[in-house]
């Protein structure tokens, strides 16, 4: 699946300013503790959190997430869509849980990837 | 190749540059993405420790014909116990790091988990250097 088809299904808003690529999507991951997150999370995953500080934008890229989901409407700390931009990383928000996201996931993908 | 960096240890904001810079550079040396993912990851973390714990340092990051080596030295206070420090969910992060996603105690067991050899030498009071190395 693209992030532009799991953006259109989930009707998630995109924060950065292009779905950069368009990437394909591999898995889904959800947690905000960074470290943990680093090393469970796979390469491609949607990654669904609500930490929102500047430093989920290294995360997500070093860790090589699809995109980053902000769950129940978490806004961005200052800077963090900028330098989502700045290295290509996308930024979706969706007012539901992270809980709610995962199902969402579960559904969109027919259940193949978990 | 051989690049060297200065970690700030006072702005968090730019944590992870270093990792993020040295993992392009490995793209563009058509490295392979397991090595590069493994170096990344292992790297972000002795990164983080190096500002949360080191209070900044420098790192050097290293590719020679058969390996990634990349080593973080700093002056902090170095660590008291390593085999606590390296038991997942052991952690001395202060609440306000904690609060930021880190102190999760996962940063050393990450490491080594990543890499193919970690080796650490610290002295109390003096600080600590973190090397990591990945087999290509």
């Amino acid at each position: 699946m693209k992030v532009s088809e799991y953006i259109k299904l989930g009707g998630y808003e995109l924060l950065t300013k292009s779905d950069y690529g368009d990437r394909e999507i591999d898995g889904c991951y959800t947690g905000d503790l960074l470290s943990w997150v680093m090393g469970r999370a796979e390469e491609d995953n949607v990654w669904i959190t609500v930490m929102s500080n500047i430093n989920i934008v290294a995360v997500a890229s070093l860790s090589g997430a699809a995109c980053i989901v902000l769950a129940e409407g978490v806004s961005p700390d200052e800077g963090v869509i900028k330098k989502a931009d700045a290295q290509d990383i996308i930024v979706l928000r969706s007012d539901k849980t992270a809980y709610e996201l995962c199902a969402d996931y579960f559904k969109f993908t027919n259940n193949d990837k978990l | 190749m051989l690049k060297h960096y200065n970690i700030d240890g006072q702005d968090f904001s730019i944590a992870g540059e270093a990792s993020s810079d040295f993992k392009r550079r490995l793209k563009k040396l058509g490295i392979s993405p397991d090595v590069i993912r493994r170096v990344a990851i292992a790297m972000y973390e002795a990164e983080i420790n190096t500002i949360i714990h080191g209070g900044g340092g420098e790192c050097d990051a290293e590719v020679s014909n058969d390996k990634i080596t990349v080593t973080f030295t700093d002056h902090g206070p170095g660590i008291k116990d390593i085999d606590l420090a390296m038991q997942e969910g052991y952690s001395t992060a202060t609440e306000q790091i904690r609060e930021l996603g880190f102190g999760a105690g996962m940063g050393l067991p990450n490491i080594k988990n990543y890499t193919d050899d970690m080796e650490i030498e610290t002295e109390v009071g003096k600080g600590t250097v973190v090397r990591l190395i990945v087999k290509l």
